[in-house]
């Protein structure tokens, strides 16, 4: 009611004033949201100059808006060791057969629990829903892992998180949406669960699935606590613990830089290995991300609104 | 994989069951049958599931058992069955140790900091970017801040120790200008500052889809009819996009809530160091060192059982408002 008050001794400013004010708001609008952009990017954007930079400029330099005596030297030093390769080895090894079973099983637990007729539904799914309320913690799932004798193996990275049931349960409300009518006709017919499952049922649901395959994908990407928790033989450490060893307990020795080099190596410095230490490990991420992020968001809207 | 004949047998089955169930009156052992006989129609779907299924008892359940651990003086070598019982004697240890008490407070003030600073910048940033018109720059914007989201704590972490740290380009250039910049990483005093800054500057642009989602649904001509009557944006804004948002604002309110005992583990097993245990340590972080550094299982597993209990009570609890506002809940 207030708002109609207001609205009237405004609709009698003079048409100059309005326009001014409002143009006045648009600059601040677009100043926020412009401040917003630089200081999500900023960090990111000066580590990329620092790791490209030459070590004498980066200690000289505040701030790095561009790369200055351009070089690649920090990043063929990084690579020329074994370290990095191997843990880039792990976490792809991790990622692609982690997220290719995370979806295998998701899909495969997703479509009975989608199926209302179900005998035993409901009481599966709080089966299911009840981890999702109560976990045992870190030290029995660490005493889980090491009686399975897979401490420093690659699979205690992979196996512990085969399924997300918050995942389940948004691809369980995405297959209840399928039209029942495909489903139900090639029943008719005769065709096997298993077939309607891969030739009707996942078809249908390419976006929701590749949107999961995504969350799953960035999930194992960076994995952390479980190669802390499980992994002891640096060889095979996957990504991010190397990278915490490195970038943030500064361990250049992990990575082949000696004292040696931080005294004889005019090439490269500390600060830029760290720096293309961990450029390195987003830059896959970063190719990835224009094409995928589109897909993110639709997933999220659609967990949203299905809830 | 099955021949034809199975198959058309579980076609018939979905017309047929609602006779099926009335036939299964009589006698409990017949009804039993009947029941057998139906699951059974549907093994196909069952053997489906068995993999998940043996995933949630495997490493889900199994590790519950586990938490006998927290009422033993549980020895590796003995095991479960080997290792003395001593009741609650852990827990009555761990209320009465100053350490856990200044860790959980820390768990808690390190949540509630996050909540209760972090909870409008998505909100205003939606908001803003709701009145942006130029879509190749709301969809820059959007992409740009979106971004960190999807960095690990340790690659973000990682940055911001290069950046924040010593010879980092925040303290340069506040020597560059004349300021000295205490050390932040390693000070008390500012640590949580840091905490809560990072995550939302991490965070805010992913925390805002859900809020732009619910701008995108409220109904146009509801702007229509405010503009005829010459409302301005900001009224706008104010008086139809905010109240719109009321909703989901509760849900994530009440959701991180529900989180209170999370406050970032790996965010604050990244960043902290002995200096800053005093302000920086969180349950989790205790539970790893004792637990898993220092081999104190029994006296770990009490703490994660507390956690656990806690969080559990909380989710239940939110599920529960949840429901009474008649929002969307889990289950």
């Amino acid at each position: 009611m207030s708002a109609h008050i207001d609205t009237s001794t405004y609709e009698e400013q003079p048409l100059r004033s309005r326009w001014h004010s409002n143009r006045l708001a648009e600059t601040i609008i677009y100043g926020v949201l412009l401040l917003l952009g630089i200081i999500s990017l900023l960090p990111i954007w000066h580590t990329v100059n620092a790791s490209l930079s030459s070590p004498e400029k980066v200690a000289q330099a505040v701030l790095l808006l561009w790369p200055q005596d351009f070089t690649l030297d920090s990043y063929i030093f990084i690579f020329k060791g074994e370290a990095l390769i191997r843990s880039f080895g792990v976490t792809v090894f991790i990622t692609v057969v982690g997220t290719a079973l995370n979806l295998l099983v998701t899909s495969a637990a997703a479509y009975p629990l989608s199926r209302r007729d179900l005998p035993g539904r409901q009481f599966i799914m709080l089966f299911i829903m009840v981890t999702f309320v109560f976990s045992a913690g870190i030290v029995p799932g660490f005493i889980l892992v090491r009686s399975l004798g897979l401490i420093n193996s690659l699979w205690a990275m992979i196996w512990p998180t085969l399924v997300n049931v918050f995942y389940l349960i948004l691809l369980r409300n995405f297959f209840e949406n399928l039209p029942d009518a495909v489903i139900e006709s090639a029943r008719m017919d005769g065709s096997s669960e298993l077939r309607i499952l891969f030739q009707i049922v996942i078809p249908m649901s390419l976006p929701a699935i590749a949107t999961m395959g995504l969350f799953y994908a960035v999930s194992h990407w960076n994995e952390f606590f479980r190669g802390i928790f499980y992994i002891y033989d640096p060889a095979k450490w996957p990504l991010q613990v190397l990278l915490r060893s490195v970038v943030i307990q500064a361990n250049l020795n992990e990575i082949g830089f000696s004292n040696q080099d931080m005294y004889g190596n005019a090439q490269v410095s500390q600060l830029t290995i760290r720096a293309a230490t961990v450029i390195a490990a987003i830059v896959p991420m970063a190719l990835l991300y224009p094409f995928v992020q589109r897909y993110f968001v639709q997933g999220i809207v659609l967990g949203a609104e299905k809830g | 994989m099955t021949a034809a004949g199975t198959d058309i047998q579980t076609g018939d089955d979905v017309s047929e069951r609602p006779t099926a169930r009335r036939m299964s009156r009589p006698g409990r052992r017949s009804h039993f049958r009947q029941e057998w006989g139906r699951a059974w129609k549907y093994r196909e779907l069952y053997l489906l599931l068995l993999p998940a299924i043996l995933f949630f008892v495997i490493f889900r359940y199994i590790p519950m058992g586990g938490l006998v651990m927290g009422f033993q003086n549980y020895s590796p070598v003995r095991g479960f069955l080997g290792s003395p019982w001593v009741g609650f004697q852990h827990f009555e240890t761990l209320f009465a140790l100053p350490k856990f008490l200044e860790v959980f407070r820390n768990t808690v003030i390190i949540s509630l900091y996050k909540l209760f600073i972090g909870f409008p910048v998505p909100i205003i940033f939606a908001l803003l970017l709701n009145e942006v018109r130029h879509l190749l720059f709301k969809r820059t914007i959007q992409t740009v801040t979106y971004f960190p989201h999807f960095l690990s704590w340790v690659v973000y972490g990682g940055i911001m120790v290069l950046f924040i740290g010593p010879g980092g380009a925040v303290p340069e250039g506040l020597e560059a200008i004349g300021l000295k910049m205490p050390a932040l990483l390693v000070n008390p005093k500012y640590f949580r500052t840091i905490l809560v800054i990072t995550n939302i500057m991490k965070e805010f642009g992913w925390a805002a889809i859900v809020y732009l989602a619910a701008i995108a649904s409220i109904d146009p001509s509801i702007y229509e009819a405010a503009m005829v009557d010459g409302a301005n944006r900001l009224q706008q804004a104010r008086y139809i996009t905010l109240p719109g948002l009321r909703g989901v604002m509760g849900i994530v309110f009440i959701l991180s809530m529900g989180n209170i005992l999370e406050a970032g583990f790996e965010q604050v097993f990244v960043m902290y160091n002995p200096a800053v245990f005093s302000v920086g340590d969180i349950l989790d972080t205790y539970i790893y060192r004792i637990g898993l550094v220092d081999g104190r299982f029994s006296l770990a597993t009490a703490v994660g059982l507390f956690r656990s209990v806690i969080a559990a009570i909380m989710i239940v609890l939110t599920n529960y408002i949840l429901k009474r506002a008649d929002q969307p809940t889990l289950w």
